[in-house]
């Protein structure tokens, strides 16, 4: 297992959204604007690469018998720690993400590489293994975040790109990208562009 | 011992519980005194940008310096008259609506805000200018479509000129509902009549824009597109803290007494 396959091929090649379809949930609620999109991937990077560490260290002491529990613990511990420091040093931006941030307890992306890679793998591959599936994820919800952004507020990242009509510009802001059906159908385009892009990905018939 | 026997799987249960455990609370603990630091001084902000005494890029330095400017009082809502044996500092009326003991049961026919019970004591703040009244701060709060807005409502000292409104805390969509927090839409408020001839709140964010020339202009707000549910939550939730059931004997009071 080479360190740069680690990290880079689960951008692209085996994204944990586009490819293997984890983490949908909240991709759908946190991506309506850029700002709240890169903190949520910020601290899903996080808590993906220290749990797949945390995991990994311990794993030949975990009974077979309890070992998803045991890396439930080790998640939530992670992500309410998480949770904690926005609390006390981002504050305006845990407002914006409200709940998400607790919900990446239940993200599947987070639990699918402890339980599928760091169960078997050194704590060093298994932690870079973590930060390159948090990076694959947060490809695709910046991708979404900046198109509804866009498109919803006329904004990227609070800069007025599109002069809204509500301020005396030309441009009526589209209502159904602030809605949460609308990052599926960008995710959608998404898989649609990667796999005319990288045909192997394509399900067979 | 075994990796799978019982006394090994009880051990490592435990040793991961105490750890985490452990690990969590010391975060908690450590941050605690931040966090509430925080909120309070968001809270703050949010009723001093209701004021228009700030903008939304205020700093901490500038927030707590304007916030001296601010008396608060505690009212006792049924009366319209000031409770002076609570203490200002720790008095939470969020916390005291929930309390059966220190809480009213809001008849349904009264409940426009749709939060079926209040404290019955509440919060005012007063901006001085000098010695003199300038705005009176009424925190009010109500149902929008997903969750409750808590915000703050500023009125002259005639306490029928609404000076401004803003929430500093909801759960709405953003982009339609969340755009309570659009300062343009927030801007409408200034200046907007809440009472009518008898003193009968009659505030309205209508659907789609006011009419201009319409009679009922000066107490109309424009809607917030997309959020038919959340507009009205606004109306009513602003209707219900200015009405006989919220502050209205409050304010009756402050009228007779001639403001000061």
């Amino acid at each position: 297992m080479k360190i740069k396959e680690t990290i880079f091929d689960p951008l692209f090649k085996n994204n944990p959204i586009a490819l293997q379809i984890l983490g949908i949930c909240s991709a759908l609620a946190v991506t309506t604007k850029v700002e709240t999109s890169l903190v949520m991937s910020v601290a899903v990077i996080a808590v993906t690469g220290f749990s797949n560490f945390f995991v990994s260290i311990i794993r030949n002491h975990i009974p077979s018998s309890i070992r998803i529990i045991v890396q439930m613990i080790v998640i939530a511990s992670l992500v309410i720690l998480t949770d904690q420091i926005l609390k006390a040093y981002l504050y305006e931006v845990s407002k914006g993400l409200s709940v998400y941030i607790s919900l990446i307890i239940t993200n599947c992306i987070v639990m699918g590489r402890t339980e599928g890679f760091a169960m078997k793998n050194g704590p060093f591959i298994s932690f870079l293994d973590g930060i390159g599936n948090g990076l694959g994820y947060s490809i695709v919800l910046i991708f979404v975040g900046v198109f509804r952004e866009l498109f919803g507020s006329g904004s990227i990242l609070g800069f007025k790109i599109l002069p809204l009509v509500a301020d005396g510009g030309w441009y009526q802001p589209n209502g159904m990208a602030l809605l949460s059906p609308s990052a599926f159908f960008l995710i959608g385009f998404f898989i649609w562009g990667l796999r005319t892009w990288k045909k192997d990905q394509v399900e067979e018939r | 011992m075994q990796k799978d026997s019982t006394a090994k799987t009880i051990l490592v249960a435990f040793l991961l519980c105490m750890v985490c455990s452990v690990l969590v609370s010391t975060a908690a603990v450590k941050l605690k005194s931040r966090q509430i630091e925080n909120k309070k001084l968001d809270i703050k902000k949010n009723l001093l940008m209701a004021t228009k005494l700030i903008d939304s890029t205020a700093t901490k330095e500038v927030i707590n310096e304007t916030f001296k400017n601010v008396e608060t009082k505690i009212v006792d809502l049924e009366t319209g008259e000031f409770v002076t044996d609570v203490d200002v500092e720790t008095f939470d009326a969020v916390k005291a609506s929930k309390d059966p003991k220190r809480n009213v049961i809001i008849p349904s026919d009264k409940d426009l805000g749709k939060i079926k019970k209040r404290s019955k004591l509440e919060k005012v703040y007063f901006i001085k200018d000098g010695s003199q009244i300038a705005q009176i701060v009424l925190p009010v709060n109500g149902k929008g479509l997903w969750s409750t807005l808590y915000g703050f409502l500023a009125l002259a000292p005639d306490t029928k000129t609404i000076l401004g409104l803003g929430f500093y805390q909801h759960g709405e969509t953003a982009g339609l509902g969340g755009e309570v927090d659009n300062p343009k839409w927030k801007a409408q408020w200034g200046g907007k009549v809440a009472f009518d001839n008898d003193w009968n709140p009659v505030v309205k964010v209508v659907k789609g824009s006011v009419i201009p020339s319409s009679t009922n202009a000066q107490h109309q707000v424009d809607g917030l597109s997309g959020a038919t549910i959340t507009s009205n939550g606004v109306t009513g939730l602003v209707n219900y803290w200015l009405g006989g059931h919220g502050f209205g004997p409050f304010l009756s009071k402050l009228r007779e007494r001639g403001g000061n």
